[in-house]
């Protein structure tokens, strides 16, 4: 069983690391050279107004989820022994 | 007794306490393999109850359905493959809203599902309320609450499962994706409905949205059939990425809306420095106090600017009276005179408001506020087919529209940037203040501030309609998926905003400089000349010109001095009122100006109030026009942009002239 979870799985309050996104070349682009590098922190602060309100390397960003869906992350404490 | 056996499979988010819903069930009677092909754990195990023999099939935690990871693809093919019975999701209650995304997936798969709400002890501990029978009348689902680590609640879903293998209710329950994407799942479970052998493995509304999805491991289902080149050729012309992303918005809109009815949930603490974030933000807060800002701004904006726009008004009175008694030669004091200093000081009258507005934005932008407020705004601006940055350039477009045409490019997609530059030109620029507050003034006196206020929400209106329709006919598809960065708040600094606003202001002022003396010097050629007809008179150039075109805005009741202002205002908006006043021969003395129009018998206040509706809404001026051309890099587009706003102008005022002739007489 990974720990491997979209973004938008996170807990409110929670720390991740990016570890992959699954997306085409343009969106994956974009999203790289907004931070979402390999193994960055990312802090999920909220959720307001269908949007997800994430701190990536201390910079603060506004996403729908749609586009967090595609943005695997390694959560920091995996929350109980992951058995399935 | 002899029943088939009942194949149940459990599916779930990881750590939802599923495995311990499986040992609670099946006990010590489990076969631990591997699924074929991939190093994926198999557990199965029987349970034998009430005459019934179940096969449990505990299946891979996962998130989602799509088809990102071997998880994934086993526990959903396992699903749409074997067809189990009864699929069994194991949710927990303290996080529902993250788990009713998986139940969005499963319920689109047609199959008999039933949600096992377990940790709801701990949910309930923590002061969640949660209403069962609300939760199953909205997903149209069984629900059984368990507490597996105790053991709480098996049994209860052990007899929904039984009840509900012999019923034939299976889950059916459509989210819905939006007309646009909704469209083209039927038409692929059109095409999908050719294949019989296929529509009898599969259920088609599922394979059309993974299809849609852009979901590989759906599209290799179809590569035995005749359909699938006439899948390939349908999907091929499509933006699935951006499918997918609207969709996955589209099923946490559903969650988001049938959560509150279902109960309430507590909010877990956050930390002090994001406070203002939540509450800048709230869906309840956020827009009250983003409309006082901007509420707030534009009161600023005009209260200080009153007393400097009276005394460039008076230096510009000064000057011209200057020129009047001092110039002895007639033309060159009419040139000066009536045509650049009366035309520079209508222009430079209301610099004061645009600086001011601009240095007010600045303060914003720098206190990191506008990033929110086009967060704030996204989601009305989505449904209106645009996205929640275009709403800055619009909002820069009541200062000028230059700067705010330049400012689209901090949107990414080149649609939402098109579209964004198209509409801007119908945000009331500053330029548009001084016709409005003459004709206002003169026609609806104490009604002034209404008109003018209603004015400025028509442009919002069309602006919205415009890029609602550009969205539908012409740019189609659904704004981008949305992500921007919302700078660190801070301390704005009033040199950065004072640097700002020169610079943006300047930018005006330049134009000021050529382009609009420039114009008002050709209007004065045209109606000075030919020699010795008197200034602005029908038999001047300028009134041959005005003549000639007065047939095409004649309908809207405007007369040839109508046609050549609004010829003229092309240069700059603010000069049709300049040119009012040259071509009535009282110069920028508004009081005059006023006295004039009052007595003119073509200008009733319907007309007056049609000529402010074209005046907003017609071919932005020449600046804008150029930095139209200029940022989309094309002419087609500026063409574009120049026709489709001077026809919303003209059809817009005429029924304004219509319905003002009724309710004026």
């Amino acid at each position: 069983m990974s720990a491997l979870m979209p973004l938008t799985m996170l807990s409110e309050g929670n720390g991740c690391r990016v570890k992959e996104i699954r997306a085409g070349q343009n969106l994956k682009r974009r999203l790289v050279e907004m931070g979402f590098t390999p193994s960055s922190p990312i802090r999920l602060i909220g959720c307001e107004r269908g949007r997800l309100l994430v701190n990536v390397n201390g910079v603060r960003y506004a996403l729908g989820r749609g586009m967090a869906m595609k943005i695997i992350v390694e959560p920091d404490s995996f929350e109980g022994a992951g058995l399935g | 007794m002899a029943k088939d056996k009942i194949r149940v499979a459990l599916t779930g988010n990881p750590n939802v306490g599923k495995t311990t819903v499986f040992n609670a069930i099946t006990g010590a009677k489990q076969k631990v393999g591997n699924w074929p092909g991939v190093t994926v754990e198999k557990k199965i195990g029987i349970k034998e109850y009430a005459g019934h023999s179940l096969e449990i099939v505990d299946l891979p935690g996962t998130y989602s359905l799509t088809a990102y990871s071997a998880d994934e693809i086993v526990a959903r093919d396992y699903i749409i493959e074997e067809k189990p019975g009864i699929v069994v999701q194991i949710l927990d209650s303290m996080n529902l809203e993250r788990n009713l995304y998986l139940s969005t997936q499963l319920m689109e798969m047609d199959t008999k599902l039933i949600f096992a709400l377990n940790m709801s002890d701990l949910a309930e501990k923590r002061g969640d309320k949660i209403d069962l029978s609300m939760f199953e009348k909205l997903l149209g689902v069984t629900l059984v609450r368990t507490t597996a680590s105790e053991g709480e609640g098996i049994n209860s879903l052990l007899d929904a499962i039984i009840s509900k293998a012999s019923s034939d209710m299976s889950s059916s329950h459509k989210i819905g994706y939006g007309e646009e994407i909704e469209d083209r799942i039927s038409i692929l479970e059109k095409i999908i409905s050719e294949d019989k052998a296929l529509v009898s493995k599969y259920p088609s509304r599922w394979l059309s949205i993974k299809l849609l999805e852009g979901d590989e491991n759906a599209f290799s289902k179809l590569s035995s059939s005749s359909i699938q080149p006439v899948v390939e050729r349908f999907l091929s012309g499509l933006d699935l990425e951006e499918y997918e992303a609207e969709m996955a918005d589209k099923r946490y809109e559903f969650i988001s809306k049938i959560l509150p009815q279902v109960g309430n949930t507590c909010v877990e603490d956050v930390s002090a420095s994001d406070m203002i974030d939540k509450v800048i933000t709230n869906r309840y807060l956020g827009i009250p106090i983003f409309l006082s800002l901007m509420w707030g701004m534009f009161e600023l904006t005009f209260t200080f600017a009153t007393p400097f726009m009276e005394l460039i008004d008076m230096f510009f009175a000064f000057l011209a009276e200057v020129i009047a008694t001092n110039l002895e030669t007639a033309w060159l004091a009419s040139l000066l005179g009536d045509g650049i200093v009366a035309g520079a000081g209508a222009v430079m009258s209301f610099v004061p408001n645009i600086f001011i507005l601009f240095f007010l934005l600045a303060l914003l932008e720098d206190s990191g506020y506008l990033a929110r407020a086009a967060f704030i705004m996204d989601r009305l601006m989505h449904s209106m087919g645009i996205q929640g940055k275009s709403f800055i350039p619009m909002l820069m477009g009541f200062g000028c529209t230059v700067p705010a045409v330049m400012a689209t490019r901090t949107l990414e997609d080149e649609k939402d940037r098109l579209i964004t530059m198209l509409v801007t030109p119908f945000m009331s620029c500053g330029a548009r203040i001084p016709v409005y507050v003459l004709l206002a003034g003169t026609f609806f006196g104490r009604q002034a501030g209404s008109i003018i206020f209603g004015l400025y929400v028509l442009g919002i209106i069309v602006a919205i309609l415009s890029a609602r329709l550009f969205r539908t006919f012409i740019f189609k598809g659904t704004p981008s998926s949305f992500i921007m960065e919302l700078p660190p708040y801070h301390r704005p600094s009033p040199g950065n905003s004072i640097k700002y606003m020169w610079n943006q202001g300047s930018l005006y002022l330049k134009r000021v400089g050529s382009v609009i003396v420039g114009g008002v010097v050709a209007i004065w050629l045209l109606a000075y000349f030919p020699q010795g007809v008197e200034y602005g008179s029908a038999e001047s150039y300028i009134g041959s010109l005005g003549k000639l075109i007065e047939p095409l805005v004649s309908p809207l009741g405007f007369d040839w001095k109508i046609a050549i202002s609004l010829i003229f205002g092309f240069v700059a908006k603010e000069v049709v009122i300049g040119s009012l006043g040259t071509l009535y021969g009282t110069g920028a003395d508004e009081g005059m100006l006023s006295s004039v129009l009052l007595a003119d018998p073509v200008f009733t206040p319907a007309v007056a109030l049609g000529l402010m509706v074209f005046t907003l809404l017609y071919v932005p001026c020449i600046g804008a026009v150029a930095v139209i051309k200029k940022e989309s890099g094309s002419w087609k587009w500026m063409l574009f942009s120049a026709s489709y706003s001077t026809a919303v102008a003209w059809i817009l005022s005429f029924v304004t002239v219509k319905i003002g002739n009724i309710i004026f007489v």
